[in-house]
Order: C-alpha cells, then structure tokens, then sequence
C-alpha cells in the first residue's frame, strides 16, 4: 500500500519535505530579525530611517514573491561573479546557491509583512505599561526587553502566525531556481513515473499537513502568550 | 544599471502586464461568483452544508497556489478521458489552465472573507429586518449582503492584491504575463536588475492603482456614515442657551 502510494519516491520526498522545512525555518529567524529592525526603524524619531523603512515594506508588499526570488537568485549571481572579477579572481561564472538565494528573498519578504505586523504591534501597547515601567526607574533596554518585547508578541502573534503559513506555502517557489525542496522532487518524480496528478496531489497533502501541524503550534503558542490575560 | 535597456524593455513588459491584468480580472470575477453562494452557505448553513465548503477553503488555503496550478495544468493531462473529452483543446492551454486553478484558489479566499463579513453584519440589523417582517430571503438580500460586501472590502483588497502576485505563478507553466515576459529578457540580456526591478515597478503601480480603487468603493458605499456637510454646525453657528 505504502510502496504504491510514493511509488518508491517516499525517501526521496521525505529529505524534500525536509529541505522545505529547513528553508522555512531558515527565513523565518531571517525575516523576524529584519522585521524587527525594520519595525523599529519605522517608529523612529529619524525621518530618513522612517521613510527607508517606509519604501522597503511598500516594495516587498507590492510585488511578486517568485519575481523577487529570481531578482535574487539572478541578481546575487551577477553580482558575485562582477565581485569575484574585480579582487581578480578567475573570469568564471559564479553561481549562487538556491538555498542561499531562497532563504535571502523568502526572509526579505518575510520581513517586509512582518514590519508591519511588528510596528502595529508596538503602538498597541497600552501607554500606562511603559510608564509604569519607567516609574520603576527601568533602563530604556530593561524597559524594551522586558516590556515592550513580550507585550507586543501578544498583539503581533496571531498575524505573524499567518505570514508563517504562507511562507511554507512560499517555500515551493523555491523549486523554480533548482532547489531540491518538496515540491522539485516531486516535479521530478513525475517526470520518471509520469504520473503527475498522482505526485501533485502528495505535494499538496504534505504541504496541507505542514500547514495545519503549524497552525496547531500557533494556537498553543497563542495560547502561551496570552496566559497572563484574564478572561472575561 | 543600464537604464536605455530598462527603457527598451518597457514595451514588451506592457504587454506581460496586459496579459496579467487579464488573468487577476477574469480570476476574480470567476472566483467571486463561485464565492458569492459559498460564502453564504458557509455562514448560514446547516453543519452537512458547511462540511464540505470547510475542507474545499481548507484545501485551497492550505496547499501552495504553484501546487494546484501544477496540478490543473500538469495532473490532469495524466488521465485518459481528460485528454480525450471535448475539453481538452481548452485544457492544454496554460492560460485556461493558470485561470481554473487562480479562480479556485480566489474562490477559496474569498468565501472566508464573505463568511467572516456575513458574521460581522451587527445582529440587532438583522433582528431589526426580521420584526419588520422581512422574509429569510429579503433580510439575506436587502441588509446581511448589502452590509457584508462594505465589511469585506479591506479584506478583499488584500485579497486582490494577493491574487495579483499569484499570477505570477502562471509564468511556471510558460504563461507570457509579465514575470514571464521578464523572465525571458534576463535569459537573452543576462541584466537582471534593470528587467526585474522594471517589472517590479510595473507591478507596485498596478498595486498601488487596485488600492485606490479599492479605497474609491469604500469611501463611495459608506455616504452613511459621513457627516452631512450642510449639517456640520461651524462654531460661529453654534448658539448657546444663555
């Protein structure tokens, strides 16, 4: 039953499924590093950082994951061979890993939803907290990591746990730059069996398992943050 | 940054982007006509009725677009009958086939957006149409819907813009929209800056005009809930008692 159903493909999808996850986590550390910077760079005092930040997430927002994976992948790559010419090295075309490449693009994106979601949550923070936190007499870096950080990963959860499940689903794009990650394997597996639907459709029953095990670990996460808050 | 050749890719990315902005209108008609009924049976339906409108939602959002978009266009060529019923000059097309799987995917996204708005319309309306003695169908038609697609137009603006971005996807199945179109002059010219931020303009532009309209509708259907200019007292106007 099990042999029929991968077709002798099932190793070779599970290390694909892994790949996918590792992608994911991968961009995931990525982009809530630069979504948090960015984040913060928009609720500055700076005007310059403001606007900066302010085009980043315009831009990230407004076009295509796939068109900013191959700007990447394509980009990095004449980019690095222009470098590698320049401190004289050998007159060869370099090429960039898709790993590299698509865990560069997915956390750029990642970063640019999560700015967002990162700089509503830090505006939702009631003002009486931080005074009373200032109150206590606490550093502006006590205050922010004791503070500000937890009460916002409240607000921001629910919506960052959106934006992951997308970015698994964004892992696939992957596969157009070569990347052996679920969704390749399984475009290469149909090519041998030629039995596309077949495969396809366990791409997308793994991908849908992928999805709804994380918005599992998002509820319990939710649940987690919110232990403080009393129910009404 | 050669800006002669981004000016000289103009043309041929203009027309990736018509064949765009007419894959994202077709998908979203199509899709909002299957999510118009959906989404009414998923609020008000009986629990056998939305069983199955849940999995289909849950399917479509759950899965990558690029998975079901492989699966209308590559998976279905797979079976016999597909390749020999009176469909298939149709099937084989990728734009037919890019359109079926976007549609779907539209449709899934929306009827949630439609079902979460249908929840959102305040219940003292809709008890209000009711002891006016509206029948289930006039309450449905003249106050739940009405108030429902005003609700659900952020959400689905993002939608439309989301939908936007996925079209993208159809180049994968030798589409020649806009990503496509790009794709194809950075193989030739190997200057992937200046083609693909060019088509990343092109794309924030047709984001940025879906915004507006967006943003249009929702100013026009909510005449309501605007001051009246004529009734906006100035102070001079206000009097006091004394």
């Amino acid at each position: 039953m099990t042999a029929d159903l991968f077709q002798g493909w099932g190793t070779q999808l599970f290390w694909g499924t892994m790949v996918t996850l590792k992608v994911a986590f991968l961009s995931l550390l990525a982009g809530l590093a630069i979504g948090l910077a960015v984040a913060l760079a928009k609720l500055s005092s700076s005007r310059l950082l403001r606007v900066a930040g302010d085009v980043y997430t315009t831009c990230i927002r407004g076009t295509p994951e796939l068109l900013i994976i191959l700007l990447v992948y394509f980009g990095s790559t004449v980019a690095l061979s222009a470098a590698l010419r320049r401190i004289g090295g050998p007159d060869t075309h370099f090429e960039m890993p898709a790993l590299g490449a698509g865990v560069l693009a997915l956390s750029l994106v990642f970063g640019g939803y999560a700015a967002e979601i990162f700089r509503g949550a830090f505006l939702a923070i009631p003002a009486g907290q931080i005074e009373a936190a200032r109150a206590f007499g606490m550093r502006p870096a006590t205050l922010f990591i004791h503070i500000r950080l937890p009460l916002m990963w409240r607000y921001a959860l629910p919506a960052l746990g959106n934006i992951w499940i997308s970015l698994i689903k964004n892992t696939s794009l992957i596969s157009i730059v070569g990347l052996e990650e679920l969704m390749r394997v399984s475009y290469v597996a149909t090519s041998v069996t030629r039995s596309p639907f077949h495969f396809y459709v366990l791409a997308a029953v793994i991908y849908l398992t992928l999805t709804i095990a994380n918005s599992l670990i998002i509820d319990m996460l939710e649940t987690r943050a919110n232990r403080g808050v009393r129910r009404v | 940054m050669d800006v002669s050749l981004m000016i000289d890719s103009v043309p041929r990315l203009l027309e990736g982007a018509v064949v765009t902005l007419k894959l994202l209108l077709l998908t979203e008609i199509i899709g909002f006509v299957f999510a118009l009924p959906l989404g009414i049976l998923y609020a008000n339906g009986s629990r056998a009725v939305r069983a199955p409108i849940y999995g289909f939602v849950y399917f479509f959002r759950g899965t990558p677009l690029l998975v079901q978009i492989f699966i209308v266009y590559y998976g279905l060529a797979q079976f016999e009958a597909v390749r020999h019923s009176l469909l298939w000059p149709w099937l084989r097309q990728p734009f037919v086939c890019a359109l079926i799987a976007c549609a779907l995917h539209s449709a899934a996204y929306t009827t949630n957006i439609l079902r979460g708005a249908i929840q959102a319309v305040p219940a003292g309306e809709v008890e209000a149409a009711r002891a006016c003695g509206m029948s289930a169908f006039q309450v449905q038609r003249l106050i739940v819907l009405p108030v429902a697609l005003r609700l659900m137009l952020p959400a689905y603006s993002n939608q439309a813009i989301g939908m936007l971005k996925g079209t993208s996807l159809a180049s994968t199945i030798t589409l020649m929209e806009l990503t496509g179109v790009a794709n194809t002059i950075v193989a030739s010219t190997f200057s992937p800056y200046e083609i693909f931020i060019m088509a990343a303009l092109i794309y924030l532009a047709i984001t940025l005009v879906i915004t507006r309209c967006f943003k249009f509708a929702e100013y026009a259907l909510s005449k309501h809930q605007r001051p009246l200019a004529s009734a906006a007292a100035t102070p001079e106007q206000v009097r006091h008692a004394d």
